[in-house]
């Protein structure tokens, strides 16, 4: 350590390297044992988003999907602030998409497709079922 | 031959992932301090394409024979060992010679081991670098394994790619050793802690070995530094792994936690009363 460098972090600007490295490790292992990429992960937190949204309004910006990584079990895990549920009809809808209940007086589908940003929901959602 | 009364061997593979973390140097280590303290020992070069077992072990003269020529019985495995001239307890088995770099399959390797294995209480494997073909075929005879690394990124990481490997062979118990730490790195740190490796990799520690110039002089000599009961760090950490392999029960101390720097000393105290990082 330099004296720059203890200077920098008796003021706080600076982790020391050895916090970042394994800072640094965490999220690479996560990503090498669960085999994915940063691209997929990316996927799928979009597509996740997309499936929560049709239930509750949240937060996006807030919200937060990431895979961590504890004694070799990596977890997905969501942080997704709640801003308020939807009404019900579009509740209703959501089920009756899913396949879980016949609404009686579903609203148009197009209701519950909540877009992300400006990808189109139906084609990533479909894209990645197998 | 008393190998009907004697308990079957311990056959260990001493792997890392990334290269020149210290395989090598460990075996060597542990092969002469098992071997002192009594237990048959045979340390395996599996790494035949660029070998050096026999280099640290100051053997590099005496090799004739390989577990190719074994296998192909063009001589009996006694030809083959090489015993360790201050150490009768110790052998040396190379896997192959440079030459022959395509033989060595699995099921030789099976084969082999299983030979050794009958007259040893300890056979130590050191596997080369990566996780291609020389792991495999290095790890295919082995029960149980240690992974060595350093405390360094690149190393942990190639590591929990090894220790993913050994998981899904159902190789058990793998045990950690951290090598090359430095104390003062870590106090202040500015290096990665025992702990967080410890945490990353969910391994249990076997051993921890400090950076320590010994290693070289006794790498020049080709005379381990558990050989002659030096009283070097990276000895005492070398025999306390043996001992701990053995079932004693030898506490294992973080360097970092009782040497630690002036200044790293002072970053802590500054640390704990201000709460600023
Ligand atoms: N604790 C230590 N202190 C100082 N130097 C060390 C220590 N451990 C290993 N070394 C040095 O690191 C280098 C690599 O060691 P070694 O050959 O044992 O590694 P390896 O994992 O077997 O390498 P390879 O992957 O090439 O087979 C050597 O020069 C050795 O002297
Ligand atoms: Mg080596």
């Amino acid at each position: 350590m330099t004296l720059f460098d203890f200077i920098q972090r008796l003021l706080g600007r600076q982790k020391p390297s050895g916090t970042m490295a394994k800072e640094r490790l965490q999220l690479v292992l996560a990503h090498d044992r669960s085999d994915l990429n940063p691209e997929l992960l990316e996927q799928m937190r979009r597509e996740i988003l997309e499936v929560v949204q049709r239930y509750v309004e949240i937060d996006i910006e807030e919200g937060d999907v990431s895979l961590e990584t504890e004694d070799r079990v990596t977890a997905l895990v969501a942080n997704l602030p709640i801003k308020r549920a939807r009404p019900l009809p579009a509740l209703v809808a959501a089920a009756a998409a899913v396949g879980m209940a016949q609404a009686p007086d579903a609203e148009a589908p197009q209701e519950l497709a909540v877009p992300l940003a400006s990808e189109p929901t139906e084609e990533s959602s479909t894209a990645k079922s197998d | 031959m008393d190998a009907v009364t004697s308990a079957p061997a311990r056959i260990i593979l001493i792997c890392s992932g990334k290269g020149g973390v210290g395989k090598t140097t460990l075996t060597a280590n542990l092969g002469i301090a098992l071997a002192r303290l009594g237990e048959r020992t045979v340390v395996l070069d599996a790494d035949f394409g660029l070998r050096n077992l026999d280099l640290l072990l100051g053997l590099e003269n005496r090799i004739i024979y390989t577990a190719q020529e074994v296998l192909a019985e063009t001589c009996r495995l006694e030809q083959a060992l090489v015993k360790h001239k201050q150490e009768p307890n110790l052998a040396l088995l190379p896997a192959g010679n440079p030459r022959m770099l395509e033989w060595l399959t699995p099921d030789d390797m099976q084969r082999i081991v299983a030979m050794v294995a009958e007259r040893a209480d300890f056979v130590l494997i050191d596997c080369p670098a990566g996780i291609e073909d020389g792991f495999k075929n290095a790890a295919a005879a082995a029960r149980e394994a240690i992974v060595i690394t350093t405390p360094e990124v690149s190393a942990v990481r190639d590591a929990d790619r090894v220790i993913g490997l050994l998981n899904t062979r159902g190789v058990a118990p793998v045990q950690l050793v951290l090598n090359r730490v430095r104390p003062k790195m870590m106090a202040s740190q500015e290096m990665l802690g025992v702990d967080d490796v410890t945490d990353i990799l969910a391994l249990p520690l076997v051993g921890l070995v400090v950076e320590d110039e010994q290693v070289i002089v006794s790498t020049n000599r080709g005379e381990p530094l558990t050989l002659n009961g030096n009283g070097s760090p990276a000895a005492k950490a070398y025999q306390n792994i043996a001992r701990r392999l053995r079932g004693e029960d030898i506490p294992l101390e973080d360097p970092s936690k009782t040497r630690k720097g002036l200044r790293a000393r002072l970053m802590n105290k500054i640390r704990k009363t201000t709460g600023l990082f």
